[in-house]
């Protein structure tokens, strides 16, 4: 689209995130909420809505709602009522969905996020709401039948709504990123999109800029990756935007992506929506929370990546980089904040993090977990490298991979071990620099004419007849001394 | 010969030996066998319950019997009884059997009690008469022409006709209080949570309650202290302690007693029904209580209350029954919309399609306001200003009914009319608080009349002595 129409326009995007929560039961019976068992296994009477069966709240799932409450600066309800959304479908077994409709049990608050030009923004929430997962319908091709599996209904979810502070994919590329890093960090969730346990609509709209109103909002559905959410915002904007330039009108509905073609299209207006019919659930008592109750929360809360990130560049004086990587990933993270109670090489720690470990962990795709190496041990490797008694090259490429191997033993014992200790005595390198000078007198004259380069050549040399032994620096300094 | 019709009476013949479970179970087959005609039971256990009387008689014997032991009780069909038949007698529902026990019968037999079968009554208790049932009406004993009253008729005729020892019904705006004044028996409904809803199928659920059926205030009061209390299954059930409503009994009091004197001059009452009413508050002072007459502005806003509010509640509760699941499903649907309308317009009788409808409709938006919430709002009025009023009185007394049992088919075409029935026994729903009808007399037809006893919340101690000592003099 011609970029000049295109910034016409100012892009308006809500999003709703739904987040299944990491309860080991549902929200309302003690069945398991596992993800992937065998069909209608994680079913008794109360998830089937059998006649006489009555919910009863799992006091986790309002826990985990308030971490993510807190951890958003959101304010916490303290009376909250449980509303039933009545509605028909096959895999809603009691024909309403117990939800938080008029006290959501957070309000307020935001999620910071920082685009790739390093503008930051605060995106607001509207509200945080408790809710009840539905079962599955499976549609199979050639039967005519539909199979229901109940197994999802009852599996809490709570569903983070956002003000309409976004204005690009770009934006809600790094809302979605942040607020998946946030349900991992705090542990309530496994942000899993393509498994489907954080979902995501968005709301979207276009409106000139000088427009007083908000434009017809579309809702969008059916993206299964925070990059398909950023793909079916950018082709809905322009969607919207050709539409209205070429005298159409928008038209309020829930249109559909479509991950293959990258397009979306209508899946109902809104003169068909559902007449939902809130009202307080009478079959569950009100939840009252208390501030000792909030306040245990709080004080349980983990580091939350924006703090990390905080610490790394401020008391750690990392770069803003190697910050923004470690914290991508809180195991990560926390791994690197144990390093450095062992150290304080910090940036040769965060080098070591992002290179060597994060290198092995790649190419097993293991997690930090299973990482055979304790901090404590990366800090006794990075102090020798620190003391000169290793390069970083050998500590890297030899010392690295053989603590690996056995890990119950230390840095500076496998060193011994295998000889790699480097030497940075004068008296021993300084010999092996004259036999190089000598060996190559052709070399020892280019040198001496201007070509500065070989001085390369000559450490390569002098490395290699030392065994990769000699302290590079040293061997440096005396190369070009006797060179000179 | 022994009829059974008290568990004192059946404690007295179990302790002198001169009978034993067995014999007492079969006395009640017998008479639920010779008088198959009121349709009384939708089922009758007789292997089962003939099998737990001879595990309690050699209970007994050992002396480890239960607080319930030798007690038989009939059961309502609107209460979950693990692997047995549960149906609301609702077509809906056909074939359906509960997987699990409601509270209130793991309580009853953990206790000892006989469960000897389940009870007709109104479709999913939506009823006044007994006669909007999957298995036909039920009829009253007392003259076979005249409703039993509902929804939980059967359960006051099997208590009425000798068949059990006492029955379990579900009270949401009158149920189990009506048909005890139309059979002549006594009917609780105790306070709003007392008694866990796990298992009850929920007709209302802000007003339903497990109540039970009884001939004396003695088993009345043991059953209640047996079923009622905390339960983990229900988050609305109250903590507040059981009391010890039997070892109750034995005070006596003056009280104060007030009654409403609008509910003595509305045209809808009869004659015979006033005049047992007028004198029973005479016999009421003249056992020394103090009984003055009050007015209650609120009273015609009760019933417009409680059917905004129950229909809206019940429009969702039945949601579940939809085909895809259990019980009824259509076999003429070519799609999902047509199986969702079929089934349940085949499935639910014509009472329940006309509450849902009623119900879908003061929920939908655009009337929400107007209906849902407005009603909510005169619910409150009318729970503080009678919660007011039991604070200066101990009871409010009046008619159960405004008459006594009516005919099949005298109300069948006009539902408002029906409606009336549930006039005076819906306040005690709409606020929660607990109320009784004892027996008061007869129609010079000899039809049962009945006297109603509110009071206030968790004040059944107090209702039940009430009731004893009017009852014994």
């Amino acid at each position: 689209m011609d970029e000049a129409i295109r910034n016409k326009y100012t892009v308006v995007i809500g999003l709703e995130v739904h987040a299944q929560l990491l309860t080991n039961t549902k929200i309302y019976t003690s069945d398991s909420a596992e993800y992937g068992a065998m069909p209608n296994t994680h079913i008794s009477p109360i998830t089937l809505g059998h006649p006489g069966v009555m919910p009863k709240l799992n006091k986790r799932v309002p826990e985990f709602a308030m971490k993510i409450g807190l951890a958003c600066n959101c304010e916490i309800t303290r009376h909250n009522i449980f509303a039933r959304k009545n509605y028909f479908y096959p895999d809603l077994p009691k024909g309403y969905q117990i939800t938080q409709d008029k006290t959501p049990i957070c309000t307020g608050g935001f999620v910071p996020i920082k685009l790739k030009d390093g503008t930051e923004k605060n995106i607001a929430l509207t509200r945080i709401h408790i809710e009840e997962d539905a079962g599955k319908s499976m549609h199979t091709v050639d039967e005519s039948d539909t199979l229901v599996d109940f197994n999802r209904a009852g599996v809490p979810l709570i569903e983070i709504v956002s003000e309409p502070d976004l204005r690009s994919g770009e934006e809600a590329y790094a809302y979605l990123t942040e607020v998946r890093r946030l349900v991992r960090y705090l542990e309530i969730c496994d942000g899993n999109m393509e498994e489907g346990s954080l979902r995501c609509d968005a709301n979207i709209s276009v409106m000139l800029h000088d427009a007083k109103e908000y434009g017809k909002k579309v809702e969008v559905k059916n993206m299964n990756s925070i990059r398909n959410v950023q793909r079916a915002i950018e082709h809905e904007v322009e969607r919207q935007i050709l539409a209205i330039e070429a005298g159409e009108e928008i038209i309020s509905e829930t249109r559909t992506f479509d991950a293959a073609t990258g397009l979306t299209a209508s899946m109902r207006t809104k003169e068909d929506l559902n007449d939902y019919r809130y009202f307080p659930d009478p079959d569950l008592a009100p939840l009252n929370i208390s501030q000792e109750w909030v306040d245990e929360v709080k004080s349980k809360l983990p580091s939350l990546p924006n703090d990390l990130f905080e610490r790394f560049t401020k008391e750690m004086q990392l770069p803003d980089y190697d910050a923004g990587v470690l914290v991508d990933t809180k195991e990560i993270a926390l791994y690197f904040e144990e390093l450095c109670q062992h150290t304080k090489y910090y940036k040769a720690a965060s080098n070591w993090m992002m290179g060597p470990i994060k290198s092995y962990l790649n190419e097993l795709t293991l997690s930090i977990e299973k990482f055979p190496l304790k901090p404590i041990q990366i800090a006794e490797l990075i102090r020798i490298v620190e003391d000169g008694k290793v390069s970083f090259a050998v500590a890297s490429q030899k010392l690295f991979p053989h603590m690996l191997q056995a890990p119950e033993k230390s840095a500076e014992q496998i060193a011994q071990e295998h000889n790699l200790i480097q030497d940075s005595s004068s008296d021993s390198i300084q010999p092996i620099v004259d036999e190089v000078i000598a060996a190559f007198p052709d070399k020892v004259a280019a040198y001496q004419s201007g070509k500065k380069g070989l001085l390369g050549m000559f450490m390569g040399e002098v490395m290699k007849r030392s065994k990769g032994k000699a302290d590079p620096k040293v061997a440096s300094q005396l190369l070009e001394k006797s060179l000179n | 010969m022994k009829k059974y019709t008290s568990f004192g009476e059946i404690s007295d013949c179990l302790s002198k030996g001169e009978a034993s479970c067995e014999t007492i179970v079969n006395h009640y087959l017998d008479q639920i066998e010779s008088q198959r005609d009121l349709n009384v039971f939708v089922e009758v256990y007789a292997e089962e319950a003939l099998n737990r009387a001879k595990e309690m008689d050699q209970k007994i014997a050992k002396g480890q019997g239960g607080k319930l032991a030798g007690m038989v009780v009939g059961i309502k069909d609107v209460i979950c009884h693990k692997d047995h038949g549960l149906q609301a007698a609702s077509k809906i529902l056909d074939g359906f059997q509960s997987q699990f026990n409601a509270t209130v019968i793991d309580r009853l037999i953990a206790e000892d009690a006989i469960i000897i079968g389940r009870q007709n009554c109104d479709e999913f208790a939506m009823g006044s008469s007994n006669e909007n049932s999957a298995f036909g009406p039920t009829k009253n004993a007392a003259n076979p022409e005249h409703v039993p009253g509902g929804s939980s008729g059967a359960s006051a005729v099997a208590v009425q006709a000798n068949m059990c020892t006492v029955s379990l019904g579900s009270d949401t705006g009158g149920s189990v209080r009506q048909p005890a004044a139309f059979c002549g028996v006594i009917g609780l409904k105790p306070t709003y949570s007392r008694i866990s809803r796990y298992g009850l199928i929920a007709y209302a659920s802000s007003f339903d309650s497990i109540g039970v059926l009884s001939t004396t205030v003695e088993d009345n009061a043991l059953m209640l202290e047996v079923i009622a209390g905390a339960d983990d299954f229900d988050s609305t059930v109250s903590n507040e302690p059981v009391d010890n409503y039997v070892k109750g009994l034995g005070e006596s009091k003056k009280y104060k007693i007030a009654y409403i004197q609008n509910t003595l001059d509305s045209s809808g009452i009869a004659t015979d029904v006033k005049e047992a009413t007028l004198s029973a508050i005479e016999k009421l002072k003249s056992k020394g209580h103090e009984v003055s007459p009050i007015s209650f502005d609120l009273l015609d806003y009760i019933l417009p209350t409680y059917y905004i509010l129950t229909t809206a509640e019940a429009s969702s509760n039945l949601s579940r029954y939809d085909g895809v699941k259990y019980g009824y499903r259509t076999p003429h649907a070519h799609n999902l919309e047509e199986m969702y309308k079929m089934t349940r317009e085949e499935g639910f009788g014509k009472e329940v399609q006309r509450r849902i409808m009623l119900g879908t409709f003061v929920l939908s938006s655009g009337y929400y306001d107007a209906y849902y919430i407005k009603a909510q709002k005169v619910r409150r009025l009318i729970r503080e200003k009678t919660q007011e009023l039991l604070q200066q009185y101990d009871f409010l007394v009046m008619p159960t009914t405004p008459t006594a049992a009516f005919k099949f088919g005298e109300h069948s075409d006009d539902p408002i009319e029906m409606y009336l029935a549930d006039l005076y026994t819906v306040q005690a729903n709409v606020c929660g608080v607990p109320a009784i009808s004892i027996p008061n007399g007869e129609t010079t037809d000899g039809l049962p009349i009945g006297l109603q006893f509110m009071g206030a919340a968790f004040q059944e101690k107090k209702l039940y002595q009430i009731a004893k000592s009017f009852l014994d003099s």
